[in-house]
Order: C-alpha cells, then structure tokens, then sequence
C-alpha cells in the first residue's frame, strides 16, 4: 500500500516539556485517518509540525514517498497538504472568493481577476458538492458554511492531503451530518484525509483507520472496523472509561428552584422564554434537553440574574429572587457553570487562582476592608486545583488562557461547588471535552446531587441529558413542553418532543385509552 | 543566556542603540554628536541645579505616566490626560491664589481640588463609555481642546482679562527653600515625593485591593465580571476618575512647584500626551512607570542644553532623544535577537 504521508519517529520538544515523542503516523492515500487524543495530547503539536509551523528535534517525514523538510506553512502548501483550523482563518467582510484567494491573488494586467477566480470557486464548490456561494460575505453565512469555505480554501491551492483540526466544535449536529458526507466525497475525488478530533462517535462513523497518541506518545494504529468505541477510549485515556455514569436512584426532597410562568426577552426584545414552569428539588438532577437557541440561554441567565425578567416569578429555598442583582442571587446559594466559559467563565488573562476567587474575592477569609488576602487567594485555589485535578504549567499562577479547556472547565467547576451551593446550574458543562473529563464531570454533578442539593442541567447532548438526569424537561420555543422520566423514555421520543411535537404523542395516549 | 542577564542587558542595549542612532543623525546633520551627547548630559548631570531641575521634570511625568497606565491596567485608553492636566493645574492654581489658609489645609486642599477637577474631566468620557458605550478614545481626544480653551478663558476671569493666574500663596506651594539651597536655586519641589507616594498608591490599589481586583477583571472580562457579581458600569467609571485623578495631581505639580501660577496656554502641554509614552516604557506596571518617567524627563531636561551647549538645534534635539526612546520601547526586537545569538552559541558548542 502506497503512503502519501508518513511521520516517523516524531520528537518535538517545547524546553523540558516534550510534546510529541516518538510519533509515528501513516496516511494511505484515499482513507480518512483520525488522530485521535485527550486535549493537550499532542495533536495540535503533531499537525504543526506536518504544517512546518513547528521544527521536529527528530524523526522524519515523507511525502509521497519521499523524504522532505517542511520549513514553512508555504512548503506544505506546495507539497499538497491542506489545513483546515478549528478557529477559521477568514476575513468577516471579505466574499468568500476574496477570501480563498487571499495570498494567492490571481492577476490581470496588474488587478485582480475577481471575476475568474469566483467562476473557479464556484465550480469548486460544485465539484464537491459544498454548496458556497461564492460572492457571499463571509460574516453573512453560517458557521457551518464557513467551514466549507476553509476546505475551498485548501483545495483551490490544490491540496490533496487535508488535515481537518477539530472540525465539528461549533457545529450543530445538522451541519455534522454534512461534514461527514463532504469528507467522503473528497475522498471519493482522491483526497486523502487526517482527521483531528477526540470524538469517538465521529471517528467510528467516518474513519478508515485510528492513531491514538496519549501524554505525547504515540499509542499505535488500529483499523476502525476493527474497534469500537469503549476500546477507543480506553487507548486514549489510557484506562477504563464509565460511558453509563453509575448512580443510585434520585432521592428527591424539598423544593429548590421554583419557576413560575417566566417570560424572558432576548437583546432583540422578542420572547425566548414563554411562560415556562420549573420545579427542580433538592437531591435531584433536572436536565433539560433542546435544541440550541430554544431559549435554554435565556432561561439560566434569568435565573442568575444576568438577564432582565419580563413575567413571572423566580423562587429559591421559597424566597422570590426574581429580578436581584447576580451578586445577591450568587449569595442566595446558586452556583452557576456557564455555558460559555471563556466568555462568563473565566477571565482568560487573570492567573488561575485569581479566577478561583471570581465568586469570593470580596469576602473574609479572602478579604478584609477591601483588602485581599493573595496568600489566602492561592492557598484556597491550590486546595481547588488539587481536589478537582485541574493540570497547568504553573499551577496557580498560570494564567487562565495557558490552560486546556477540560482544565478550564474544572476549575470553574470547582469554584462553583466548593461555595457548597443550595443549586448548581450547569449549562453545557462538556462541551468540547474529552471522555476522561466528561467523566469527571458527570461524577461530580451526581455527587453534588447524592449531597442533597438540586442541580440544574443544560445540555444539547442527548446522551449526557439521558444518562446524567434524574428527570428530563423538554424545552421547545421558550417553555417545557413535557417532562419524562430518562428510564422510561427513549432518544426518538425525546428527539420528537425537542421538535415540538408533543401534542400529537399525546393525543395519541389519548385516543389509545379511549379504545 | 540567564533570564537575569537579558532583562539587564535589553535596556541597556537598547539605549546605546539609540544613541549610536542618534550620533549618526547628528554626524549627518553636520553636528558632533560627542559634543552633542556631552551637551545632554551635562544637561541632565552637570551640576545641582540641572539635576534638581531634571527630577522637577521628571515629577509630571510620573504623574501623567500613572494617568495612562492605570486606564490601560483596567481596559480603558486615556487620550484626555492632557487635558484633565491642564484642568488640574487650573484648579490648584486658583485655590492656590484665592484663599488665605495655614499651609496644613492650603496645600492639601489644592492638591485636592487638582485631583478632583482631573477626576471630574474623566467622569465625563467615563460615564457616557459606561452608559452609552461611546468610545472613550474620541471623547478623551476631544475633551483635550474643550480644556485647552476653557481653561484659558477662565484664566481671563480670574486674572481679570490678564495673561496669568496671580501667584499662589506661600501657604500652598510645594517649593521649599532647603531643596533651593541644595541645589543652587533650581525649581525642585517637594512634588517628587508626592509622585513616589502616588506610585505606590498605584501599586497599592491595583494589586492588594478587591478595588483592583474588580478594575482589572472588568478591564480584561466585562462579561465575566458581570457574571460575578461586578457593577461593571461603576467600574469603568471609578477606572476612569481615579486616572483623571493622578493626572489632575501632575497638573498641581506645575501649578504649586514649577511655576506657582497658570499662564493661558497656546498649545497643549504635552505632558499628557507623552504619558502615554512613558506608560508604555513602563509596561503600565507603577515602578516601570516611574523608570520611563526618569529616562523621558532626563532626556527632555537635558536637551534643552544641546542648542546653547553644542549647538544642536531643538529640532535635531528631539529626533535623538525620540529615537532613544524608540529603542527602548522596541526592546522586544532585541530580546528576539539576543535569544537567537544565545541558541547559535549553545549550538557552536
């Protein structure tokens, strides 16, 4: 079998640490090959090194068979090798022609050939049946669209080795399927793919072979029809992984959260939540499931109080905290994991320990007369950091923005329990971690909840809703449009009912009874 | 290469770049620049009094240096230090003038009144940023001009329609006649001191206090800070007073110690102004502030001599000592290169 890319023996070094020892990675031509790894594993480090943006102290690497040395991004490009990036490289105003043709502008008596270079795009596009209008603006289309945009990219500098970087991140699941079906039409047209991701579902759908690298090293290569997932797993983590989260049944006890008729407005003015209902109690884990932007957002920044109330009524422990200040909703018992944890989360250029004391930094032990405490700060976050196992290069000092998101997010979880709170809302508190964390994570929640406190769970991932809750609310269009017990429900049943489509379910419980 | 080494070695590499720069523009502008640079040195050093006029210049620097960096520290661009400069000045001078008090409350109260009136030019642009989210670069810019000619025409008013405020009462100025017996009568006043203190002030409420905590964080992460809890509207505004304020107080510095009264300006200052510069040679940290105060009045101070002493005209003058601050600030270049020449030895070896 012919290789287009083979890494041998990959070592790269960043000072002490070593990121990639002793990497081998073989692509076939024509098979999609995924890399698969925990965050920090060394994926990122592998492909850049492939990209010529990072030196190797050793090891070797051929193209095509033969032996080269890849200097500079411009080197793989000329050798073939594509790069799609998880964060797009593109220009918001510019059409996605002029984007494609960015550095490689095709001229005509000096201008630029616009007009040739949007016919060859567009006939690209239709090629591979991507589907990009190519005089759109790019801040116009979705993200989705944008992604295929950055695949054109690569082709029309006639890459024939793509190397996708995390690709489905910011995807809806809509625009997944999609992918999945691009990449095995490049496939079909003679490309070669490496895939780059920590998503063992996506790699059984898509991938022909796997190369697992754990903490640097390369683990081995299997063959996906081969494997499965929980093997997967265990080869990346580098131990058994629990995919069912183990817990005893729910012991639910007196009334925590209490939400009665809510209605929220978005920044437009125009309801996202209408008239929703919700009781979650202590000792229990309410998920609720939906698909994204059907006011789950709104919903939770209601509740803490970062989001003007229109209607209704908030109530926790039996006090009314509708419409308080975030601060005195904090301070009321409610620990909030935020959805979107660079945003809300984290300030990405304070040092850990700083963000550690986000919540508290104004309160004694921490703080007296306005005064803070920076022994006591990173004492208590080196407390943190270690109870919730958050890895980083300096350990409390290290900034925020240096850390894996699975590092981040542990962090943040940590500073929300460890204020011992009556209610924990955790809105997509997985999102884009690896199996280990996500682990992690769900054992946390559980434990929490075996406490006896209530938790209040977000999710846009059926699986995490499924296994996680001990009750699942649907919402769909700003309300709960059914409440289901997970062990009595199914995936297609709750597929519907996120689609809206309770009434005809029970009309239909209805009609059975009548008969 | 030893991280110690290099953080030693950049500055002073970077200022004997500038000079050599700096010889080449005069040696090509037909000047000596050996005679040149003797010049600016004996500007800065040469006796007592150069030097104690050396640390007055220095004194509004700091200042208006602590202005810029305590805005960048907390995410906000002071453009307007200039002018709540001149605001400051204005107010110290006439509370200088107008009231007859004993020293312990006169000066005080002028200090005072040169902070607050800097404060209160800064709450303008702060509150409309916090408020209506105008940018606070524009109306900083702006609020410049508005100073300039409000303080000129107040000037008239004081002064009855004359040129300058009335010198201030003895009970409020900052000069003190041992500064003036041991440095030959130069304009050195106690200001400098006030201007170490106004540095740890600085220090003080960026790193120890839950107020710091709160600028910063609202400063880096406006949405997180709200998440926690933060009045982020307030704190963009408190950001803003409490830069306005040190730059009222290098204001006080010229009105109660260089000059004891305020003249109508018929330009700006640019004291404000090169705050900016000397807050980014001191990478907006207090103590690098006070440094690049140092090097940015020395070398101000010091050409002044150049024309008298080499001949060198102001012109020249400043391209010389722009260019020594230039390299200064570019010290990252040569961090780069000295990195690079560290790697090759490491390698030959």
């Amino acid at each position: 079998m012919e290789y287009v890319i083979e890494m041998l023996g990959i070592r790269k070094q960043f000072g002490d640490f070593v990121a990639n020892d002793n990497i081998t990675l073989q692509l076939k031509k024509g098979e999609i090959h995924a890399l698969l790894g925990e965050n920090g594993a060394g994926k990122s480090t592998l492909m850049n090194v492939l990209f010529g943006l990072y030196q190797p102290e050793a090891g070797t690497i051929r193209v095509h068979g033969k032996e080269v040395k890849i200097t500079d991004p411009n080197v793989a490009n000329n050798l073939g090798i594509g790069m799609v990036h998880q964060h797009f490289m593109l220009v918001e105003n510019f059409t996605v022609t002029e984007n494609i043709i960015l550095g490689s502008e095709p001229t005509k008596m000096g201008t630029i050939n616009i007009k040739d270079a949007s016919k060859e795009v567009q006939a690209l596009s239709e090629k591979y049946s991507l589907n990009v209008e190519a005089n759109a603006k790019i801040e116009d289309i979705s993200v989705g669209m944008q992604q295929r945009v950055e695949i054109l990219k690569t082709l029309y500098r006639g890459a024939d080795i793509i190397i996708f970087d995390e690709p489905t991140a910011s995807l809806t699941p809509q625009e997944i399927t999609e992918l999945m079906h691009i990449m095995k039409r490049l496939i079909e047209e003679g490309k070669s793919i490496i895939l780059i991701t920590h998503k063992l579902n996506e790699i059984m759908e898509v991938s022909d072979r796997v190369t697992v690298i754990r903490k640097g090293k390369g683990i081995g290569t299997v063959t996906t029809a081969e494997t499965n997932p929980t093997e997967l797993a265990e080869l990346m983590v580098g131990r058994q992984v629990v995919f069912k989260t183990e817990k005893a049944p729910a012991n639910p006890k007196e009334v925590v959260l209490q939400i009665d008729s809510l209605t929220v407005a978005d920044n437009r003015g125009i309801d996202k939540v209408k008239n929703l209902n919700l009781t979650v109690r202590a000792g229990e884990i309410v998920g609720i499931a939906g698909i994204d932007g059907n006011g789950q957002s709104e919903l939770i920044e209601a509740i803490t109080g970062l989001r003007k109330v229109k209607g209704g009524k908030i109530s926790l422990n039996g006090k009314d905290i509708t419409g308080l200040k975030p601060r005195k909703i904090t301070e009321s018992g409610v620990g909030h994991i935020p959805q979107d944890r660079h945003k809300h989360g984290l300030v990405l250029d304070f040092p850990i320990g700083h963000n550690i004391a986000l919540q508290t930094y104004y309160k004694k032990p921490i703080s007296k007369s306005g005064v803070i405490d920076y022994k006591k700060v990173n004492e208590i976050a080196r407390k943190i950091i270690e109870e919730y196992d958050v890895r980083s290069g300096e350990g409390e000092m290290s900034l925020a923005r240096s850390l894996s998101g699975g590092n981040q997010q542990k962090a943040i979880i940590g500073r929300e329990i460890d204020r011992n709170p009556d209610l924990l809302i955790a809105a997509l508190p997985t999102r884009g971690l690896d199996v280990g964390a996500i682990e992690f994570i769900h054992k946390r929640l559980i434990e929490q909840r075996d406490k006896g406190k209530a938790v209040l769970l977000i999710s846009f991932e059926l699986d995490e809703v499924m296994n996680v809750s001990d009750q699942i609310a649907v919402i769909y269009d700003g309300y709960i449009i059914d409440t289901v017990n997970p062990q009595e429900t199914t995936e297609q049943e709750l597929g519907l009912l996120m689609a809206g489509q309770s009434l005809q379910r029970k009309k239909e419980k209805v009609g059975g009874e009548n008969e | 290469m030893s991280k110690r080494l290099v953080n030693i070695l950049v500055p002073l590499i970077s200022i004997i770049l500038g000079l050599i720069i700096g010889a080449i523009v005069m040696a090509v502008s037909g000047f000596n620049p050996i005679d040149g640079y003797i010049a600016l040195w004996n500007g800065i050093f040469m006796d007592t009094y150069t030097m104690g006029e050396t640390v007055r210049q220095i004194t509004p620097y700091v200042f208006s240096g602590l202005a810029v960096a305590f805005a960048f520290r907390t995410g906000l661009f002071n453009i307007g230090v200039e002018g709540q400069l001149i605001m400051g000045w204005l107010a110290a001078a006439w509370v200088g003038q107008a009231f007859d008090l004993p020293a312990i409350i006169h000066l005080p109260l002028a200090l005072l009144a040169a902070a607050l009136a800097g404060a209160l030019w800064a709450f303008i642009p702060g509150l409309l940023k916090a408020k209506l989210q105008v940018h606070e670069v524009i109306v900083t810019i702006m609020l410049n001009y508005t100073a300039l000619h409000v303080a000129n025409a107040l000037i008239e008013v004081i002064a009855d329609g004359g040129e300058r405020t009335e010198r201030i009462h003895e009970t409020a100025s900052l000069r003190s006649q041992f500064f003036e017996s041991i440095t030959d009568y130069s304009r050195l006043h106690w200001g400098f001191l006030l201007a170490l203190i106004a540095v740890v002030i600085m220090w003080f409420i960026l790193e120890k206090t839950t107020l710091g905590y709160e600028l910063k964080s609202v400063g880096f992460n406006k949405n997180a800070s709200q998440y926690a809890g933060m009045n982020v509207n307030k704190n963009i505004i408190l950001a803003m007073v409490i830069s306005g304020a040190f730059a009222g107080l290098g204001g006080a510095m010229e009105a109660l110690g260089t000059f004891e009264n305020m003249s109508k300006l018929h330009a700006m200052t640019g004291i404000g102004f090169d705050g900016i510069a000397v807050a980014l040679l001191g990478a907006n940290q207090p103590f690098g502030v006070l440094l690049g105060a140092i090097l940015f009045g020395s070398l101000k101070n010091g050409g002044l001599n150049m024309p008298s002493e080499a001949g060198v005209p102001t012109e020249i003058v400043s391209i010389v000592i722009a260019l020594i601050i230039f390299f200064v600030a570019s010290g990252y270049i040569i961090r780069v290169a000295l990195e690079r020449f560290g790697k090759k030895r490491k390698e030959e070896k």
